[in-house]
């Protein structure tokens, strides 16, 4: 453990701490462009220059490990001298036009130019200027703006995967490009803006559009994909200007995907801001008042068998419980909260979670992808098993589809049956799994949107008996899920009871007339027109397929528009929070619920958000512990059985439109049409 | 010595009594006054005959918004959104969006007259001398919601005033 003096101060710090990292545990800041704490370090800004003694020049203090008995000072002269020579040196060609950059505001350069920069510039000569880049439909570009920090460059390399960012010529001839005009193929594209420390990159669609001063910031969470990143939405006025990632070391780290970033266009688009009754075949806007009445109307002397309800991929927990209460009181247990039709044991926890936590990745050698495609379904567990094969010694597979992981993996099986090969040792993967000290299965919805669901799940479960991912101090097995949604209502209890139908017994049921009433709540991904003459409400914030379908429609509140409750994959309850209000008379969806149970004389017993909350941990005490996840017990689950020798398909054809949000996203469609399909397989000779 | 004191004063209270009684009745405080109205007659006038004359108005004077244009009809504003930051009285209202150019344009510029406070700071923060407070103070309306002026309103100001106003700006150019 080096011990060394910074300002005066003594400090014993880990071995391999550099001085930048040693000043900043002692809470002294260190002014920097290139060094990212995420990512490697380049050394090549010069902005952290500290003295050292017995150094003949100043040192960057980012690159330099602490040494025993160093003396290192941060607020000398030479110091000073140093980081406003340096700033000198990068303000030469860095343009003046900060009134017009989206950065400003919230500008590294901005801000330490207010320190370190001299009030007017010495240098006569010609600044350089450099032709911008096109870098996909999220990214945009000013690369005269550009001081070389190369920390895109860095990002796209390491944590995305995907090297199609790179640094030509050099001196000041140097450029940052794409090498060949074209979008950047990553999911994480919009990291980029995020780690340029200047207005070189900037996000496309909030272009010119908000100042970071005018914004009112609301912590919540994200809910377009299972992961639950942790994001900051920016609001101004009634509009939701951007979204954010925040730092969660557990979950997201401080990445954040494209399709949670930029769909929040989406949220202004297709809105369902009042009710509607269908008459005569078409919809008519309505009052709530009239809305409920013409559910009581339908609703009134019909059989609890007869009434069915599904959820969809947004919903959070506060609405699908309440749904849940309120049909369990009209005698109905036909519910299910996978819309997709994934069949799986619910029946123990430890068989739908994400039982290792995504920060677990990291502590697993062997990872064995089941009919699962990461990148697509959880960009950013993608982006942590990435970030475990740079830190060596792993061995990933998969069964499934060979895709571009952004890793190498090598493709063991196509099906089931190779999971029963591993069980009974017969495959020769097995050998790496027996040699593994914590093996980790991921099981993906491709894997379980099948008839043999449930066999499936059994024999994963049987290569985790097999190969010790079932141990008291390692639980290698996760599910990976691809709805926010899901993991809520299943632990809510959104789902079929005792001679309850699962979702493709609701399905079947109405278009055979056996059901009559079908409650979406924010549904969309279910084939509609299975869903024959019974009468449907949608209850949800967006103009979707559930919508065209309903007879009754009543407006509901998107994530940025309540206070809820959302469990991801991993089965961490994490809290989301009013950052905007929904538009029109729509409401937050347990109010909706609440005020519909009161007109059908069931009243459900909650008047407010706490009283609910309250009835919510008293039936699962999960619920309690917001942003921790309680560890799962073991014990058997799925149903051996046989299963097809179909192979596994990843249930996601496009990765930027997979919910009703992004489906409305302008942003998302840009994406579709840039990266998605046929634009992959465009080579240079096209048009 | 109590007495004599009141004796002296008793003599000087009849003394101012009769210099009142001369003065008012020799008419002097009237010839004085009238003597001074004869003597402005012959001076140069003070008053101005509003709103046909005007009198001279600093280069530096805060009157009504104007925003200006380049000499090729280019509006200067860029959206920064400067002015709406220092704003003290809230009055600017911006919204921006990228111009079919890609150039950085407002879509929106809202001054609420009846908020703001001729505080100048607006004009201050322009990087680009956009929003400048014009020499015009006679813009008094018979409605209130003729005072929130808009983008078209504000360029049509600058279109009115630019001579006057780059004249000024001309004249101030030294001290800023």
């Amino acid at each position: 453990m080096p011990k060394l003096t910074i300002d005066g101060i003594e400090i014993e710090v880990e071995p391999g701490t550099s001085i930048l990292q040693a000043c900043e545990q002692l809470g002294i800041e260190i002014p920097r462009f290139c060094y990212h704490e995420r990512l490697s370090v380049p050394a090549n800004c010069r902005m952290c220059l500290v003295e050292m003694e017995r150094a003949p020049k100043p040192v960057a203090s980012c690159a330099m490990p602490c040494g025993d008995g160093m003396v290192v000072r941060t607020n000398s002269e030479t110091v000073l001298k140093a980081r406003k020579g340096v700033m000198e040196f990068l303000l030469i060609n860095h343009p003046l036009d900060c009134p017009i950059c989206d950065q400003g505001g919230e500008c590294d350069l901005q801000d330490q130019a207010m320190a370190y920069g001299f009030d007017r510039g010495r240098y006569g000569e010609n600044k350089r200027a450099v032709e911008d880049k096109y870098m996909g439909p999220v990214i945009k570009t000013i690369m005269t703006r550009c001081i070389h920090c190369t920390r895109c460059i860095r990002f796209i390399n390491e944590v995305a995967g995907v090297p199609d960012v790179g640094a030509v010529n050099r001196g000041e001839h140097m450029e940052i490009t794409t090498f060949v005009e074209k979008a950047i193929g990553s999911e994480l594209s919009g990291n980029l803006a995020d780690v340029c420390p200047v207005g070189a990159l900037t996000h496309k669609p909030y272009a010119f559009t908000a100042r970071p001063w005018e914004l009112r910031k609301t912590e919540t969470v994200d809910v377009l994909d299972a992961v639950g990143s942790n994001i900051r939405v920016d609001a101004r006025g009634p509009e939701v200007m951007r979204v954010l990632p925040r730092v969660n070391d557990d979950i997201n780290e401080e990445w954040l995907s494209d399709k949670s970033r930029y769909s929040y266009d989406g949220l202004k688009r297709q809105r369902l801001d009042r009710p509607y009754i269908r008459q005569n075949g078409k919809l008519v806007p309505a009052s709530w008042a009239e809305a409920f009445t013409a559910i009581a109307a339908r609703l009134k002397g019909l059989l609890g068998n007869r009434i069915a309800a599904i959820s969809g991929d947004l919903v959070d927990v506060e609405a699908q419980f309440a749904l849940k209460e309120l049909l369990s009181r009209l005698g109905s247990t036909s519910l299910d909260c996978r819309q997709d039709g994934a069949r799986f044991d619910t029946s123990v926890r430890a068989g739908y979670l994400f039982n290792s936590g995504i920060a677990g990745i990291e502590k697993a050698d062997v990872i064995l992808l089941v009919g699962t495609n990461p990148r697509w379904e959880g960009t950013l567990v993608n982006a942590r098993i990435r970030k475990r094969y740079l830190a060596g010694n792993v061995t990933i597979a998969s069964i499934g589809e060979q895709r571009d992981l952004t890793y190498p993996y090598s493709v063991i099986g196509s099906g089931p049956e190779t999971l029963q090969q591993l069980v009974d040792g017969s495959h020769p993967f097995a050998e790496t799994l027996r040699a593994a000290k914590n093996p980790m299965i991921i099981v993906g919805m491709g894997a379980f949107r099948r008839a043999d669901g449930l066999a499936v799940q059994a024999a994963a479960r049987l290569v985790g008996e097999a190969y010790g991912m079932f141990r008291d101090d390692w639980s290698g097995f996760n599910v990976l899920h691809t709805a926010a949604a899901r993991v809520g209502g299943i632990e809510a209890g959104f789902l079929p009871g005792e001679g309850g139908r699962d979702v493709h017994g609701i399905l079947d049921g109405a278009s055979k007339g056996e059901i009559d009433f079908v409650y979406l709540l924010g549904a969309d991904e279910i084939d509609t027109a299975k869903l024959g003459n019974a009468f449907v409400v949608y209850q949800g914030h967006h103009g979707d397929a559930g919508a065209h379908r309903a007879d009754v429609i009543l407006p509901g509140a998107a994530y940025t528009e309540k206070n809820a409750v959302y469990v991801n994959t991993e089965g961490r309850p994490q809290l989301a929070r009013l950052a905007v209000f929904p538009p029109g008379e729509a409401r937050e969806d347990w109010k909706i619920v609440r005020a519909l149970s009161e007109v059908l004389g069931n009243t459900l017993p909650f008047d407010t958000h706490g009283q609910l909350r309250q009835r919510l941990m008293a039936a699962n005490p999960i619920f309690g512990a917001v942003g921790e996840t309680t560890p799962a017990a073991w014990a058997p689950f799925g149903a051996q059985g046989p299963v097809d020798t179909a192979p596994f398909v990843t249930p996601i054809t496009n990765f930027y439109m997979t919910d009703p949000i992004s489906r409305a996203s302008v942003t998302m469609a840009n994406c579709t049409e840039a990266l998605v399909g046929p634009a992959q397989e465009r080579t240079g000779t096209h048009g | 010595m109590k007495r004599t004191a009141a004796g002296e004063e008793g003599d000087e209270e009849a003394m101012a009594f009769l210099d009142r009684a001369a003065r008012s009745l020799f008419l002097t405080e009237l010839l004085g006054g009238m003597a001074l109205t004869l003597r402005y007659m012959f001076k140069p006038k003070v008053t101005l005959n509003y709103p046909y004359e005007k009198g001279p108005i600093s280069s530096r004077f805060r009157g009504e918004h104007v925003l200006r244009r380049y000499a090729n009809g280019e509006e200067r504003c860029i959206a920064c959104k400067l002015c709406e930051a220092v704003c003290p009285a809230l009055a600017i209202t911006i919204e921006a969006e990228p111009r079919d150019d890609g150039s950085r344009r407002t879509t929106r510029y809202d001054i609420d007259m009846t908020k703001c406070i001729y505080c100048g700071l607006c004009q201050e923060a322009c990087p680009v001398d956009a929003v400048v407070m014009g020499p015009n103070f006679e813009f008094s309306t018979e409605s209130r919601e003729e005072l929130f002026y808009n983008k078209q309103k504000l360029l049509a100001n600058g279109d009115r005033w630019e001579a006057e106003i780059a004249q000024n700006l001309a004249a101030e150019a030294p001290y800023r």
